[in-house]
């Protein structure tokens, strides 16, 4: 216990000490957040319903897609993770204590906007903050664990950035997450945007939380639990101390596994 | 011999069609500071790593205190003490940050007094990337001991380090091994390995070409001994002259060199000559052959195979 408590620890300021992790976590998010505010809230009258699930969204997605996988291959690329093997440091801590830290991070800036947001742009609170948190982690499991997921498949940084922007792009697009509410979409697309987490995660925050029926965002929590559980578990299962050492126990395609939860919330029609 | 600590039958690791390490056994008993030299691509840092469980062998038996390293990961990770050539640290972790990590995750409580035993007091708080790269081999050498491990890998400690640092890590060799520390040394360092290795074992290409203590490995050689003398007239500088046991001679400045496969014989009659033509004696030197003249000759003998 007390070797996972200094791991998350050292971890957690590490999000903070390291400047790409620090505008990951906390810059880029309160800075989309506030220009997001500013923009949206004057244009769109229906924006400030749901800016608090919409930019809590986007934390989760920013901190998990563009700051976990990258520090995860580049810590397997520069022998780190070997310098963590031979000194007793189990994989699962590998893949578990940054996604543990992140969320951390992201619960931290979602803090903050709920704090801010009323007053400064007259966004609409949770009403169910039981629901909001029972959502919040979900959303923070299944992105984290598809992060995680692409960290330790990917065999270089530049395909770690190929592979995370092929989720985090086309979310930003189609998820909900920029005020056009993913119901507006065409047909094709909604379909399309539901095998993509950040949809299910701006599903779940801006249903049961915000006063909806819970039904809706349970469904979509359980989506992302399932997705969250599986990824880490395929993670886990894929992990590599080493390029070079052949310690990868399966095919990186298995992580395409990982999407079925989604798939199969797609093909029930969301 | 006493039972050993270390066990490595038939280990044979290879890279697609390259044999990296070619069916090498060997055995090393507790306390012993076990030497492996070789030229680069030997299969050195293989053996090591296999040894460490960070790779995984294609064939043979490795022991390490009745642990099998491949299957036993886990186990393995408190016996064994690893400085490995190329590794790294979280460029933002602490040094002390991470004596506390990895000391946690071993069970035990944080040596800080390592940190200022390698003189890294003054970088205690500093981040990984702020140290130069004596320091972070310092640390990393802290770090492998900090657990009190029965068994310690050293792959080119002291590549890297400055006198004082080399002077420093050689005398926490000397100090484990006078605690039963068992050591398995990689070095490009005949010096070193001479110094501190009970035993070497000399890899060329994947295969133990020679193994013993550095006396006995010196001993089997061509074994010339190198005879330098000096004298006030110089009269030595007469190529025609011959001594005893001498197969090869040169001058080289103000001295001629002999190379005597009988060392007393030849020092003797070169003495008489001296005192037979008047030219008293200014300097002599008696060097026999080191680990690296032995080292050379295998190198050179397996290269002509």
């Amino acid at each position: 216990m007390s070797a996972f408590i200094h791991h998350l620890a050292f971890e957690f300021r590490s999000g903070i000490r390291n400047r790409s992790l620090l505008l990951l976590n906390y810059l880029f998010p309160l800075g989309f957040y506030l220009l997001m505010g500013a923009l949206m809230g004057r244009i769109n009258p229906l924006y400030p319903p749901t800016m608090i699930p919409s930019m809590v969204t986007f934390a989760i997605v920013t901190a998990t897609l563009l700051g976990l996988p990258d520090p995860l291959v580049t810590a397997r690329e520069a022998g780190i993770l070997r310098s963590f093997k031979i000194n007793g440091v189990p994989a699962a801590s590998i893949v578990l204590i940054p996604a543990i830290t992140t969320a951390l991070h992201a619960a931290l800036v979602s803090l903050a906007i709920c704090v801010t947001a009323p007053r400064l742009f007259s966004a609409a609170l949770p009403t169910n903050w039981v629901g909001f948190g029972v959502c919040f982690l979900a959303a923070s499991l299944a992105l984290s664990g598809v992060a995680v997921l692409i960290g330790v498949i990917s065999p270089s940084t530049r395909v770690t950035v190929l592979w995370s922007q092929l989720i985090f792009l086309p979310s930003m697009m189609l998820g909900g997450i920029t005020g056009v509410p993913a119901d507006l979409l065409p047909e094709g697309l909604q379909r399309l945007s539901l095998l993509l987490p950040p949809t299910w995660a701006m599903r779940a925050l801006n249903g049961w939380p915000m006063g909806a029926p819970a039904a809706r965002s349970l469904t979509a929590a359980a989506i992302l639990a399932a997705g969250g559980v599986l990824a880490f578990a395929l993670a886990i299962y894929l992990f590599s101390w080493d390029r070079h050492s052949g310690t990868r126990r399966g095919n990186p395609l298995l992580a395409l596994l990982a999407l079925a939860p989604y798939l199969v919330g797609a093909v029930m029609g969301g | 011999m006493a039972e050993s600590v270390v066990s490595v039958e038939a280990l044979t690791k290879r890279y697609g069609e390259l044999v990296a390490v070619d069916q090498i056994s060997f055995q090393i008993p507790q306390g012993e500071v076990f030497g492996l030299l070789g030229p680069n691509g030997a299969g050195k840092t293989s053996t090591l790593e296999c040894l460490e469980g960070l790779r995984t062998p294609d064939g043979g038996s490795l022991r390490i205190l009745d642990v099998d390293p491949v299957r036993q990961g886990h186990k393995l990770r408190d016996l064994i003490g690893v400085q490995l050539q190329s590794a790294s640290l979280p460029e933002n972790i602490r040094v002390d940050e991470v004596m506390r990590l990895f000391c946690a995750y071993h069970g035990v409580a944080p040596r800080y007094d390592l940190i200022e035993r390698m003189n890294l007091s003054p970088k205690a708080h500093a981040q990984y990337h702020e140290l130069s790269a004596g320091q972070q081999r310092r640390l990393a050498l802290a770090l492998a001991v900090a657990h009190d491990p029965p068994v310690l890998f050293l792959d080119e400690p002291t590549a890297g380090l400055d006198v004082p640092a080399r002077v420093e890590l050689h005398a926490l060799i000397r100090e484990l091994q006078a605690g039963e520390t068992t050591i398995i040394l990689a070095t490009h360092d005949m010096a070193e390995a001479e110094e501190l290795a009970d035993r070497v074992a000399i890899l060329l290409r994947g295969r133990i070409a020679a193994i013993g203590s550095p006396l006995e490995l010196t001993a089997t050689g061509a074994g010339l001994t190198k005879i330098s003398v000096r004298t006030q007239n110089g009269s030595l500088a007469d190529p025609a002259i011959q001594f005893p046991a001498t197969r090869q001679a040169l001058v080289k400045g103000e001295y001629a060199i002999y190379y005597s496969g009988d060392t007393a014989p030849t020092v003797a009659a070169i003495l008489a000559h001296l005192e037979a033509v008047g030219d008293p004696l200014l300097d002599l030197r008696v060097e026999r052959p080191s680990l690296e003249d032995r080292f050379l000759e295998i190198v050179n003998e397996g290269a002509t195979a």
